[in-house]
């Protein structure tokens, strides 16, 4: 018998408590005779921390919301096989069914393999396209092979990988350069760093041979300064990589040379756009430059670059593999392959998710999500983060295709899909996303730079209930305007969230201008909390509850609520037993 | 070289410099280095910065002030990152933030008068399934009420007391 329990320890799961758990299984492992491994992120976050059990290679359980007292129960069913000890543990099948519709290429190492192993890796199939591309095809060949495959750029705006492979190529020069965005700035999307976490090797064999296919002898991996636990594990992957001669001078013997730095971000949202990176990458203030001329002729020190995200780089080892002709036979005609999401929000099973090209909204949100969680009503689904929309509840059989997403007015994005139900107001979810946007413009370009907090300005006083007519108008004038004033992606899509949520959510806004009231009851300035004196019957609950103070009244006593202390967070409502708490 | 700033151990600085070089295209990462070591960054070490690297401070000025990592005064012995991505807003982030301030009595960006907590809000800390999230220091809190929020840090506080 050589059994194994496995620990999730992805930034997630750590998070949830995994390494406890682990700390504690490797407590009991030593005196018990089983081993104790790690993992990546298994993408089922709602089920944090998770303890695989493997005879071997057999997966025996999985183990969810384990916490480090589990561990003696779970020893027990180590031990003595009794698999009633953990039965209170078991995923359910509702729970596996998470991963019955996904298929998986960039996550197919993710949970499975120890990222800290280049062993792992290897084991895996590691490293064996990156031999096959040395060993037996020309650049052009590799270039032709993407091409097939019809691989497209998966940081969000889509564009055909080969083609600029292809550019940076043919551009004149022996000097030139491989770039990874890893700056995955989107808020709500968390799949760069999950592959990062869980595979990196997977990244590193992606850009080999990418860098084989363009010419380039060095490399950065350019990743958010907020994900430490992926630097670490990619340092380490590099490092082991270079010792196995992978990574460095004369890769396996055949002269191909590349060198691999990872390069920290220092928190900016715009170094996602690639020539903004670029400008980082020389330590600079990171604005985005004007194109043409594009990176793939002047890039990083105005030599040839080519820039491609995380997710790119993840499925190229697959594509050498088992040819492009295999990846293109996934997905729909325009879009091929599959697609990587962080489904979060008020979703009942939020994690990562990797589907082929093609399937439906609602598969993914209610199929593999299992739907809005607490039993609410699905109102929207926001894609594309900052850039993207809020797809509504008429549009949930739209496939996940880039035109067809685009239609709707979002983008696919980098990845990011927010569940939200009839409590989450769109004029708030437009103003969240311009608050963004104004903070994170670099300031180059009036139109973003002013536009963005004129918008946000506007949308503040419709939420505050002090909206005016005209108001809907200005900021259509104003979504035009930067729309066409604004250089780079990140101007240009700003608006987007404010025009999707206008033409699905028209009437919201309305509501929040005319009535001064918002249909959601999430606005807190149009939004006030009485407690009514017939029905409280003064069992302090509600004062202890809240969290500023701001509920007097004496034990047994009908309680008041001061409004000017008042934030409106609605714990007391959610703590009265009796429904005195009334809103408004 | 600025004439009222405080005077930070430059000597510090020697080995970053060694170590990265003093290309111009370095500056972020001594930047992120220097902060490790100051704990945020005075003036007269981003002078000196300017000076061994050959550029201007106000380019050094300008790329610290450009990147939301970086911090131009000292920092809290406690520093809450309470994330406000998508995911924790729509699950009530806002309220979170309303009560962490209320407890505190600061708002974003600043720190208690006895040098406690900073607060600061970041856009996503990519624990989405566990929102809404803060961070305090090392350990990520989630699932949060406005009450469970104030409830941790009131427990800080007791410690520190102690």
């Amino acid at each position: 018998m050589s059994i194994r329990a496995v620990v999730g320890e992805g930034s997630c799961g750590i998070a949830a408590g995994a390494h406890s758990v682990y700390n504690a299984l490797k407590a009991s492992a030593s005196e018990n005779g089983f081993a104790v491994g790690i993992t990546g992120c298994i993408g089922m976050c709602f089920a944090e921390p998770i303890v695989d059990i493997y005879d071997g290679a057999r997966l025996l359980k999985r183990l969810v919301r384990v916490s480090a007292d589990d561990v003696h129960a779970i020893t027990e069913f180590i031990v003595s096989g009794d698999p009633s000890a953990v039965g209170h543990l078991e995923i359910t099948s509702a729970e596996s069914a998470f991963l019955n519709k996904q298929t998986r290429i960039a996550l197919r190492h993710c949970g499975i393999i120890d990222p800290e192993s280049i062993a792992d890796y290897k084991e895996a199939g590691g490293y064996g396209a990156l031999k096959k591309v040395l060993a037996e095809m020309t650049p052009e060949e590799v270039i032709e092979e993407i091409k097939i495959s019809g691989l497209a750029g998966r940081g969000g705006a889509g564009f055909p990988t080969w083609f600029k492979w292809n550019a940076a190529r043919n551009a004149d020069g022996d000097e030139k350069y491989l770039i990874c965005n890893a700056d995955e700035g989107d808020p709500g999307a968390f799949m760069d760093r999950a592959v990062i976490e869980s595979d990196p090797h997977m990244l590193i064999e992606g850009m080999l041979i990418a860098a084989y296919a363009i010419g380039a002898k060095d490399a950065f991996v350019y990743v958010r300064a907020e994900y430490p636990l992926a630097v670490e594990r990619l340092k380490k992957a590099i490092a082991d990589a270079e010792a196995q001669h992978f990574v460095g001078d004369n890769i396996l013997g055949t002269g191909f040379c590349c060198r691999i730095r990872i390069k920290a971000g220092a928190g900016a949202f715009v170094c996602g756009e690639e020539t903004a990176l670029i400008e980082s990458l020389e330590g600079k203030r990171g604005m985005p430059r004007l194109k043409p001329p594009f990176p793939a002729q002047s890039g990083y020190k105005n030599k040839p670059s080519n820039i491609n995200n995380v997710e790119t780089f993840a499925n190229v080892s697959y594509i050498i593999e088992k040819g492009g002709v295999n990846f293109a036979s996934l997905g729909t005609e325009g879009s091929k392959g599959t697609k990587v999401f962080a489904l979060t929000g008020k979703i009942k099973r939020g994690g990562l998710v990797e589907i082929p090209m093609g399937l439906t909204l609602r598969d993914v949100i209610f199929d593999i999500g299992g739907g809005v969680r607490d039993g609410g009503e699905f109102k929207a689904v926001q894609m594309g983060g900052p850039s993207g929309g809020c797809i509504p509840a008429e549009k949930l059989d739209t496939p996940i295709d880039y035109k067809a997403l685009a239609a709707t007015g979002a983008i696919m994005g980098s990845g990011g899909m927010v569940v939200t139900d009839s409590s989450t107001c769109m004029v708030n979810m437009a103003r969240f996303f311009l608050d963004f946007t104004k903070k994170e413009s670099c300031g180059k370009c009036v139109h973003c730079r002013i536009g963005t907090s004129r918008m946000f300005e506007i949308l503040t006083r419709i939420t505050e209930g002090m909206g005016e007519d005209g108001d809907i108008e200005k900021l259509e004038e104003l979504c035009d305007g930067i729309k066409a004033g604004a250089l780079c992606g990140l101007g240009q899509t700003a608006p987007n969230p404010v025009l999707t949520t206008l033409r699905y959510f028209r009437a919201e806004y309305e509501a929040h201008i005319k009535e001064k009231r918002c249909p959601a009851g999430e606005c807190a300035a149009l939004r006030r909390y009485t407690i009514n004196a017939d029905k409280c019957r003064g069992c302090t609950l509600c004062a202890k509850k809240c969290p500023v103070g701001a509920i007097n009244g004496e034990v047994k006593k009908a309680h008041v609520i001061d409004n000017e202390k008042c934030i409106k967070c609605g714990s007391c409502a959610e703590a009265c037993r009796f429904g005195a708490v009334e809103m408004c | 070289m600025c004439s009222d700033c405080k005077k930070s151990d430059l000597t510090l600085l020697d080995g970053i410099i060694d170590e990265l070089g003093t290309d111009s295209g370095s500056l972020i990462t001594v930047l992120q280095r220097a902060q490790e070591v100051y704990g945020y960054l005075p003036t007269d070490v981003m002078y000196a910065v300017a000076e061994r690297l050959g550029v201007s401070p106000a380019h050094v000025m300008g790329v610290a002030t450009f990147y939301t990592q970086f911090r131009l005064t000292p920092v809290g012995r406690h520093l809450i990152m309470l994330c406000k991505g998508t995911a924790c807003h729509v699950n009530g982030a806002d309220s979170i933030e309303k009560a962490v301030c209320g407890e505190l009595g600061i708002k974003d960006g600043e720190t208690t008068a006895d040098g406690l907590f900073s607060l600061k809000t970041v856009a996503c800390l990519g624990c989405c399934s566990l929102s809404p999230v803060m961070m305090i220091d090392e350990e990520t809190y989630g699932s949060l009420t406005p009450a469970s929020a104030v409830e941790i840090i009131k427990k800080i506080k007791e410690h520190e007391s102690k």
